[in-house]
């Protein structure tokens, strides 16, 4: 599959990149999944997913944690490169204003693909970066700094920031921080046996004491949808602000950020055919506008004395120093990428996938799934544990397959320990992702327990 | 053998089914938790010598983790009992040794016994710490006896 070059913001040159004509997809109008031709389509376009692991073709199981990317993505990092590099909003010459305005297409391309405006995005390295980039701006405002504007974000003793018991730490530890720092008070929504909870387990812990609620979009661990919107109507009714870590969504299902409601969102460029390297921070205009900045320095000011600083407006106030503008460019490309497939049918084809793996797990002795049951909306991505064996020694088994799955508690802890567990194995799926592939770690995950010898 | 076969060898299915020295002692020298923050595989270890002597009289263990990590521990406190404290260090350094070999050389059964099964693991380099977790743990209480 190739790019459709039409949606681009001008017709800029695009040199080694001509060879990414146009795709034969039917572009994203309608919803259903993906059919198999479509998918080994998609797959020509992805170099990493063509290899062998172990003698065994590659079956990519992991892109909840990393995903692969297309050879456009890699080509328009490539093409700026060599076409257009320079810094940024700084200096005169040719290049600097070529690269300038890559840099901010990208940021339209991608303030565009959540429904938000381009000043209500942040550039920063990574979602937990935007995430400590609110966080660390709370303790500033707490600090009194951002004047009388930031008060809003000013923290203090007997204030509650709330979270949920499932969080990745990233969407943790900075709130544990924030509340250390301030004096507030953090407390969290409970999960079930299954790790998921419910609005009303919500309503039960958001306060008129609650000054922040942070929860993820969709769960790393168990695949869970959060209630956004009824978190958000209890949030705002309280006075609350909503940081919603949109990680695991941003890159799988259509978002409107403003429609959601959420104050703040975060979501990284590598879980979604992106970089590593750089992040997005979205942020309401009025708050990014009230939020003072945490990291200071260059290109984030206006006047500079010896005594002081005024500072940019947002989004310039939050991107101090040299910007990861190459990836920039590549996010933008990798946006246009899943824009072309069409979110709403990437969706369909991961939700299919996720039932697929459900339904295979259910028939296979000693697996326990994590996460919704049958009924309640799950995203394309399974945790599961195996009866005696441990998830290390389950993913190295599949790992002997050429099946990549990730293994340990997924940077989530305190889920785990709430599930009576250390470890558990996950399967995440992408567009890419082939049925045969689910059919091939099914099969390896019935066989682990007989390797060890626990049947 | 396998790729897989080499590193999951028959002595440490073994090990890891049947585990020695896990539990408790009723009186310990020195003991140390250890913990792998990659995939929160842990364990205490105990280390009760002979009395008067630097000579390891009985090791005990406790923890949760992958196969590797386990059987590892479970090597080490068969092997650790009767030698003193240099004599155990010198396994300990022989056994990370053949784990950063990459699977280079011979390693030296004379001195690591059931151990050397581990030299697989060498080949697995996600796998070295989980392999090292209860070996570092005892040269932990060696440092806290000396």
């Amino acid at each position: 599959m190739v790019l459709v070059t039409g949606r681009r913001a001008s017709g800029r040159r695009r040199g080694r990149n001509e060879r990414q004509s146009v795709s034969q997809l039917a572009v994203g109008v309608t919803t259903a999944p993906l059919t198999d031709s479509e998918v080994e389509e998609i797959r020509r376009d992805f170099p990493a997913l063509q290899g062998t692991v172990n003698g065994e073709a590659l079956a990519y199981l992991d892109s909840g944690a990393t995903a692969q990317r297309p050879l456009s993505v890699l080509d328009a990092e490539r093409d700026f490169l060599e076409h257009r590099n320079a810094a940024v909003h700084r200096g005169a010459h040719t290049l600097a204003g070529l690269a300038t305005e890559a840099y901010e297409d990208a940021r339209a391309t991608v303030a565009s693909f959540v429904g938000a405006q381009p000043d209500e995005i942040v550039w920063t390295s990574n979602a937990t970066d935007s995430l400590n980039l609110v966080a660390y701006g709370m303790v500033n405002a707490s600090r009194g700094r951002g004047g009388a504007t930031a008060r809003r974000f000013a923290l203090t003793e007997g204030d509650e920031i709330v979270v949920t018991e499932a969080e990745h730490h990233a969407n943790l530890i900075p709130w544990q921080e924030l509340a250390a720092l301030t004096g507030a008070t953090l407390r969290y929504i409970p999960v079930d046996d299954d790790g998921i909870y419910q609005a009303t387990d919500a309503a039960a812990v958001i306060t008129d004491k609650t000054r922040v609620v942070a929860i993820a979009h969709v769960s790393n661990v168990t695949g869970f949808v959060a209630p956004v919107a009824e978190i958000v109507a209890l949030a705002h009714q309280a006075g609350a602000v909503v940081v919603l870590d949109a990680c695991q969504s941003a890159p799988h299902r259509r978002l409107d950020l403003p429609a959601l409601g959420v104050d703040f969102a975060a979501f990284s460029g590598h879980k979604m055919l992106g970089p590593t390297g750089i992040g997005v921070l979205y942020g309401r205009t009025e708050l990014l506008e009230a939020l003072p900045p945490f990291r200071t320095g260059g290109s984030m000011i206006s006047t500079v004395t010896m005594e002081g600083a005024d500072y940019l407006p947002a989004p310039q106030r939050f991107e101090a120093g040299t910007q990861p503008v190459s990836q920039a460019v590549a996010i933008a490309e990798a946006v246009r990428y899943l824009e072309h497939v069409g979110l709403d049918r990437i969706e369909a084809h991961e939700e299919a996938l996720a039932e697929r793996m459900l339904a295979g797990l259910a028939t296979i002795p000693g697996i326990r799934v994590v996460g919704p049951g049958a009924g309640i909306p799950r995203a394309g991505l399974v945790s599961f544990d195996v009866a005696g064996v441990h998830a290390h020694d389950v993913g190295q088994y599949l790992d002997s397959k050429g099946i990549a799955v990730r293994v340990g508690h997924h940077c989530a802890q305190p889920l785990h320990r709430r599930l009576g567990l250390t470890a558990t194995t996950r399967a995440s799926a992408y567009l890419y992702t082939t049925t045969a592939e689910v059919d091939r770690f099914l099969e390896a995950v019935g066989e682990v327990r007989g390797y060890f010898g626990e049947v | 053998m396998s790729g897989l076969d080499s590193l999951y060898q028959q002595v440490i299915l073994d090990h890891s089914k049947q585990l020695s020295g896990f539990g408790e002692l009723e009186r310990a020298d020195a003991e140390r938790f250890e913990r792998n923050p990659t995939c929160g595989d842990e364990i205490t270890l105990q280390v009760a010598l002979e009395p008067g002597t630097d000579r390891i009289a009985s090791f005990g263990w406790q923890g949760r983790g992958c196969s590797i990590s386990m059987a590892s521990a479970s090597v080490l406190s068969e092997l650790a009992p009767g030698l003193t404290m240099p004599e155990l260090q010198s396994r300990v350094d022989a056994f990370r040794e053949m784990l950063r070999s990459r699977g280079v050389g011979e390693p030296d059964e004379e001195i690591l016994g059931d151990a050397v099964a581990f030299q697989g693991v060498a080949k697995y380099v996600m796998r070295i710490k989980c392999a090292m977790l209860a070996w570092v743990a005892a040269e932990g209480c060696m440092v806290q006896l000396r």
